[in-house]
């Protein structure tokens, strides 16, 4: 088989699997914030407890109209949503899922996913300008601060597991924690992997860093004139973000598909880890306030941008005294 | 924009070059019903704002004039549909005054009981409508939104079991209560005071133990005593900005002088102080409901019979105004008897009214998510700002 056939029959599968993972992980979302609300959640869609439910709103929302403002800028209010999904879904491209079992395991893999996932603002800036809306334009300008704010925080905490396990390239990543994960390196395990939850939080434009969605505001941000296939598009990206910066973090702090068993437990291991990570994040949604713009910035400027810094330059410090390797 | 060209607009120019007016309601999802603010931006920053009210005017001081004595009450309602009880208490007890028409004591006590449940009820839905503006209908403040409501539920339960009605109920009557409390209501109601007590302390510490939820609120939206004297504000908007004023204890109406009513005050005057002082005001409304159920005397809960026919209460010619304490604060209900069996004139006040009325003045100068956490903070209800 030729390798380019083979890496686009693999793609083909990685992003199929994504797009249904996209589809349920929105399921247990919503079960899992019924359950912190005192709720039952869906349920009536499939038996039990709703198991159909996000095929359902898949099947509505493509059953919908799409409307096109009369005001819009056609091209660029057409295009957004592809802009904005196609980052969103690359960025599995060189995430293994196990050893050899992804579409390209770069050897720079993890600067492929920190740059091609901050690409998504740009889909984002086209809907939001397009859509000639006052709201949506709003939303676009609080998305450029904020993405440009904590794209470098994020980096820097990712970058803290790059430099203990001495190479960009995930397997190799998840190779060097083998026995012990990044997450229990002392002291600075902890306060990067604190503190790239927090940076993905306001990466994945989550409560309480939601400002340019806040529906309580600017009523849905930058998507407030999409509907239908548009608008599921423009969601199927935000949680195919989500999942991506939550196989991330498993890969970069939890040990990726390291785990007891035998090795064709590792893809299984490693969902569990990313799902875990994306439950904190949702448990960090569902109880949180979202905060201010102006505090949003602050964050980031005053304290987790040179936080990070100091912890990816000790990092370096105790690498470079102890050698390349933990 | 013509139509607001003569509408008075406190501006605070900050020099930028470019301004943004954007129209925030009346179809907006922090418009707490139909409010439309006409906000002037400068960037994020709120330079000016015009506040556009009326979309829900449904002529009820004509509406009023139109019924009888007996039927308005169950109408007086639906001014402020969140709190329906006070509405009505202020319509019937305005009718006894200028009717000089006796309550017996139950009665009287009844009406503070089902006031003083309908501020934890209503207190209930801005703690849940005021996080849901500041946290999103898709994140934390949708937790405490649902929260405020399951306890909101219980006091609706109880309110069920008293009048039949869960939101609009027709309780009050003229010279007294239309209902005694059922057996083994007051136990029930004990249990769900006790139930909500506890629940207070948890979402205190969700909310104060968060310090998102005190940069979002401390310092925000201040009002100071002198602006909120001014304006007119009342209830716990002007409580919050240091003026221990409550017509439960200025002026008691319904045998509130039979208890010591405690007035929470805060004198910081910005969102969190409201926030705190409706706090203070669940936990002094639980105390109230003990101890009208411990004192509770008894006899009639009406010196009139039940209703017979529209007409059978009929006045004597006057007029006088009588004053309410609701969960907004002061509701005041001015009526004109012709002699007749139904007012010559009637005119409300309504709390949210003169409280929305201060928005223009602390608005500008914030940022357009203050926007939405200041409006919540002074939780208006558009049945009664518009009428």
């Amino acid at each position: 088989m030729p390798p380019l056939l083979q890496h686009a029959i693999t793609g083909f599968i990685v992003l199929n699997v994504v797009i249904g993972l996209v589809t349920y992980v929105t399921l247990l979302e919503r079960k899992f914030a019924a359950r912190m609300q005192s709720r039952i959640g869906p349920y009536y869609v499939g038996w039990p407890h709703g198991w159909l439910q996000p095929i359902a709103d898949a099947l509505k929302l493509m059953m919908k109209e799409d409307i096109v403002p009369a005001a819009a800028d056609r091209w660029v209010y057409n295009l957004a949503p592809i802009v904005f999904l196609v980052p969103c879904v690359l960025i599995f491209a060189t995430i293994p899922f196990a050893p050899g079992l992804g579409v390209a395991d770069l050897n720079i893999g993890v600067l492929f996913f920190l740059a091609v996932s901050s690409l998504e603002i740009v889909g984002l800036f086209m809907g939001g300008w397009g859509s000639n809306n006052k709201y949506a334009l709003l939303s676009a300008m609080r998305a450029v601060n904020q993405i440009i704010s904590y794209d470098l925080p994020f980096i820097f905490a990712a970058l803290v597991p790059v430099v203990l396990a001495g190479s960009l390239q995930m397997s190799a990543i998840v190779e060097a924690q083998a026995g012990f994960w990044f997450v229990l390196y002392p002291g600075l395990g902890q306060l990067a992997f604190v503190a790239f939850l927090v940076a993905t939080l306001a990466a994945e434009n989550r409560v309480p860093f939601d400002i340019l969605e806040a529906e309580s505001e600017l009523v849905a941000g930058f998507r407030v004139e999409y509907s239908g296939m548009k608008f599921a598009l423009i969601q199927l990206g935000e949680y195919a973000h989500m999942i991506g910066t939550s196989f991330l973090g498993a890969l970069l702090f939890l040990g990726g598909w390291l785990g007891p068993g035998p090795a064709w437990l590792g893809p299984v291991w490693f969902l569990l880890k990313a799902m875990a990570v994306f439950l904190v994040v949702t448990w960090v949604r569902w109880s949180f306030v979202r905060i201010r713009v102006d505090q949003i910035l602050a964050i980031s400027w005053k304290l987790l941008l040179p936080a990070t810094l100091l912890l990816l330059m000790a990092t370096a410090l105790v690498v470079a005294l102890q050698g390349a390797r933990v | 924009m013509p139509e607001t060209q003569d509408r008075q607009v406190v501006e605070i120019g900050y020099g930028g070059s470019e301004r943004l007016v954007m129209n925030m309601g009346p179809q907006h999802p922090s418009a707490h019903g139909v409010f439309r603010a006409i906000l002037t931006l400068e960037g994020e920053t709120v330079v000016a704002v015009d506040a556009v009210i009326g979309y829900l005017h449904r002529c009820h001081e004509k509406l009023a004039e139109t019924l009888t004595y007996v039927q308005y009450p169950s109408i007086a309602s639906k001014t402020d549909y969140v709190s329906a009880m006070t509405a009505e208490l202020a319509y019937v007890a305005s009718v006894e005054k200028v009717g000089k028409i006796d309550v017996p004591r139950r009665a009287q006590y009844l009406r503070v009981l089902a006031a003083e449940l309908q501020r934890i009820a209503s207190h209930c839905l801005w703690l849940g409508t005021w996080c849901m503006d500041m946290g999103g209908a898709l994140g934390g403040g949708a937790t405490v939104f649902l929260y405020a409501i399951r306890e909101r539920e219980l006091i609706l339960d109880l309110f069920e079991a008293l009048t039949g009605a869960r939101l609009l109920y027709g309780f009050h009557q003229v010279g007294g209560v239309r209902y005694d409390l059922p057996a083994g209501w007051a136990a029930r109601c004990r249990q769900t005071l006790a139930h909500i007590e506890g629940r207070l302390a948890e979402y205190e510490s969700m909310l104060e133990d968060n310090a998102f939820f005190l940069v979002r609120t401390q310092g925000v939206g201040v009002i100071s005593r002198e602006l909120a004297l001014d304006v007119g504000v009342c209830g716990p908007i002007l409580r919050g900005s240091g003026v221990p004023y409550d017509v439960r204890r200025a002026e008691p109406y319904s045998s509130y002088e039979d208890f010591d009513v405690q007035v929470p005050v805060h004198a910081a005057g910005d969102c969190y102080a409201r926030y705190r002082v409706r706090m203070a005001e669940f936990r002094e409304s639980i105390r109230l409901v003990r101890l009208v159920l411990d004192g509770l005397p008894e006899g009639a809960i009406s010196s009139r019979p039940g209703v017979k026919s529209v007409g059978q209460v009929r006045i004597a010619k006057g007029e006088g105004y009588t004053r309410i304490e609701g969960a907004r604060g002061e509701v005041g209900c001015y009526l004109v008897a012709d002699g007749g069996a139904k007012p010559y004139r009637l005119k409300w006040r309504g709390a949210s009214f003169s409280n929305l009325a201060v928005l223009p003045h602390i608005i500008p100068g914030h940022k357009v998510a203050d926007v939405v956490a200041i409006m919540g903070s002074v939780d208006p209800v558009f049945g009664e700002v518009d009428r």
